[in-house]
């Protein structure tokens, strides 16, 4: 009996990891496939699987760092380019979605129920529906390629990424109302006790919303798409679009290069934390 | 000004508090979300031009988008990418979420590798990669190759295309997996040990015991993947094109073609709130069916 179960248990274990080791190849291999393709000979990219270069090259590097358009834009330049929306974008997200977040999970008001469904639908409001009266706005405004990016960052300052606010009331709500209770007999208004008691209890949370934003808005391609259009101002979405376009598939490994250079900022940021991500993308669902 | 006023105002705002810390999510809310969205209703009853404006009104934009046989194609697409893609990844991140949940060596490595692909597989690098790898001398087609068969030329042929998107999406099921192994922490012990003296089986257990009680999460992943799924625009705008013989054009990218590079809001207003209105309707179908299916710990059943 208890070998069978011991044999049993074995297989099981087996299985297993036989799965999880195969499906993590599957998920990994694409990007090491595509890190060792830029340091190929296009000649060599798509001639097998293998990982290793046969004539190492910094070639696709090379032109990857050169390749410019109208001598306006070049890697380095696009890179700064995102990140010179994307930093505001993510403090302004964290503050409003913060302020709005408290008012949300802590008081009670005039309309703050319906308020507060209101907030909850546009969670499932499609951005295709809003993208075109906002583009039609934004002409009117003159904010169509202004040179700091208002129509890409502007929205930000009003706590509009409902998925934020949302995720920041589930951790609020978990703050232990005596804390506040006793900031209140300490004589704290309202604000102190967001600052001193809410603000240090919610840092998880808040860091994880600045991380998630912080790479889907260097993801984004839709906003830039829509409100750049001089080559100068391109950031690094357009960029690597631009790229891949401008040559019929014959210069593969300087393609693959920018990018890779275009996520190894989102690549360090994952790495370094990690825990931060799934600690925030777990607590928006499972603790409301 | 009169004391009993004043008294009376300082009042309202010693109740109301919360109000002020609400109000730049307020101001924004009408006019980022309400002003757009009663915008682009308005707009998709008129012949809304870019740069020509309005000259008349009426259902005609709704007539024109039922009657062009493209544009009812592309929603059918839309559905097809969204019911392969939505239960391919859930199932996926389900399953294996299942098995990192049993005491796993090396369980942070595992998860870290899922996930990566949900980080970075909304970037275009990530796009273009994909692309590489579908090519006709792709990874995919070699691989294929070894085992004897030969691939199609994926990016090329309209009976495949939509799978080179579909399994773009597929592929990041990490963010779902990561939710559900975070659900599946949850599911009390005791209950497995109960459900294995009465001589459950891993398999019986994982369908009666995991299964309902992670239902809310289930249900929080379906609405926000199906969300999601009908809004898909990078993968065919990017990949694909729309191609071949428009095989991958989505709803989504639909609308961008009308509207900004043909600058025909009204039409695009249109197909914008039909697209809207499906996905209220699969929303709603959603939360009504929760009652049936989904189990909340407060509940008798």
């Amino acid at each position: 009996m208890d070998a069978v179960g011991k044999n049993r248990r074995t297989l099981q274990l087996i299985f297993r990891y036989t799965i999880l080791i195969i499906v993590g190849i599957i998920m990994i291999y694409p990007l090491l496939w595509m890190v060792s393709a830029t340091f190929k000979v296009n000649s060599e990219i798509f001639s097998g699987i293998g990982l290793i270069p046969k004539n190492p090259t910094l070639d696709g590097y090379k032109k990857a760092v050169t390749q410019n358009y109208g001598g306006d834009i070049n890697v380095w330049k696009a890179m700064l380019n995102t990140y010179s929306y994307v930093l505001p974008k993510v403090v302004f997200t964290v503050v409003s979605s913060t302020l709005t977040a408290y008012g949300f999970a802590r008081f009670k008001f005039v309309g703050s129920k319906i308020l507060f469904a209101l907030l909850m639908s546009t969670l499932f409001l499609p951005k295709e529906v809003l993208n075109i009266p906002m583009f039609v706005m934004f002409t009117k405004l003159g904010w169509v390629d202004s040179s700091f990016y208002l129509p890409i960052i502007a929205p930000t300052l009003f706590a509009t990424d409902t998925y934020f606010v949302f995720m920041l009331i589930q951790f609020a709500r978990n703050i232990p109302k005596e804390l506040e209770e006793a900031a209140k007999i300490d004589g704290c208004n309202a604000w102190q006790t967001l600052i001193k008691v809410d603000v240090p209890m919610l840092m998880p949370a808040i860091v994880s919303c600045a991380l998630f934003q912080f790479m889907w808005s260097s993801n984004d391609f839709m906003g830039p798409l829509l409100y750049v259009k001089t080559p100068a101002k391109y950031p690094l979405a357009i960029f690597v679009k631009l790229s891949m376009d401008a040559d019929n598939g014959f210069e593969w490994n300087r393609v693959l290069a920018i990018s890779l250079i275009s996520i190894i900022p989102s690549l360090i940021v994952f790495f370094s934390a990690q825990n931060q991500f799934v600690e925030g993308i777990s607590a928006g669902s499972v603790k409301g | 000004m009169d004391s009993a006023a004043s008294t009376h105002k300082s009042k309202f705002f010693k109740r109301n508090v919360g109000l002020f810390f609400i109000l730049i999510w307020l101001i924004g809310f009408i006019i980022f979300k309400v002003y757009p969205f009663a915008t682009s209703l308005y707009y998709s009853f008129t012949d809304m031009h870019l740069f020509n404006g309005i000259h008349k009104f009426g259902l005609f934009q709704y007539e024109k988008v039922f009657t062009t046989s493209k544009i009812m194609k592309s929603l059918k697409i839309t559905f097809k990418y969204a019911f392969i893609t939505v239960p391919l990844k859930l199932i996926a991140a389900l399953f294996i979420a299942y098995i990192l949940n049993f005491k796993i060596k090396g369980v942070n490595f595992f998860r870290t590798a899922y996930y990566v692909p949900s980080i970075l597989g909304g970037s275009v690098a990530v796009a273009v990669l994909w692309k590489a790898v579908f090519k006709n001398d792709g990874i995919i087609n070699t691989i294929l190759g070894f085992f004897g068969v030969e691939g199609p030329n994926w990016l090329a042929d309209p009976g495949k295309a939509l799978w080179v998107i579909c399994l773009l999406r597929i592929w990041q099921f990490g963010s779902s997996m990561v939710i559900f192994l975070a659900a599946l922490k949850g599911v009390p012990a005791d209950l497995y040990e109960a459900a294995s003296l009465d001589g459950a089986g891993k398999w019986r257990q994982f369908f009666s015991v995991t299964i309902p009680l992670i239902t809310p999460v289930i249900f929080y992943n379906l609405v926000t993947q199906l969300c999601q799924a009908f809004q898909e625009f990078n993968g065919p705008y990017i990949i694909t094109n729309g191609g071949p013989l428009q095989s991958t054009s989505l709803v989504a990218y639909f609308v961008y073609k009308y509207a900004f590079e043909q600058y025909e809001m009204g039409l695009a207003s249109a197909i914008s709130w039909i697209l809207f209105l499906i996905l209220l309707v699969l929303t709603i179908i959603a939360f009504v069916s929760q009652r049936y299916w989904v189990y909340y710990s407060d509940d008798e059943n």
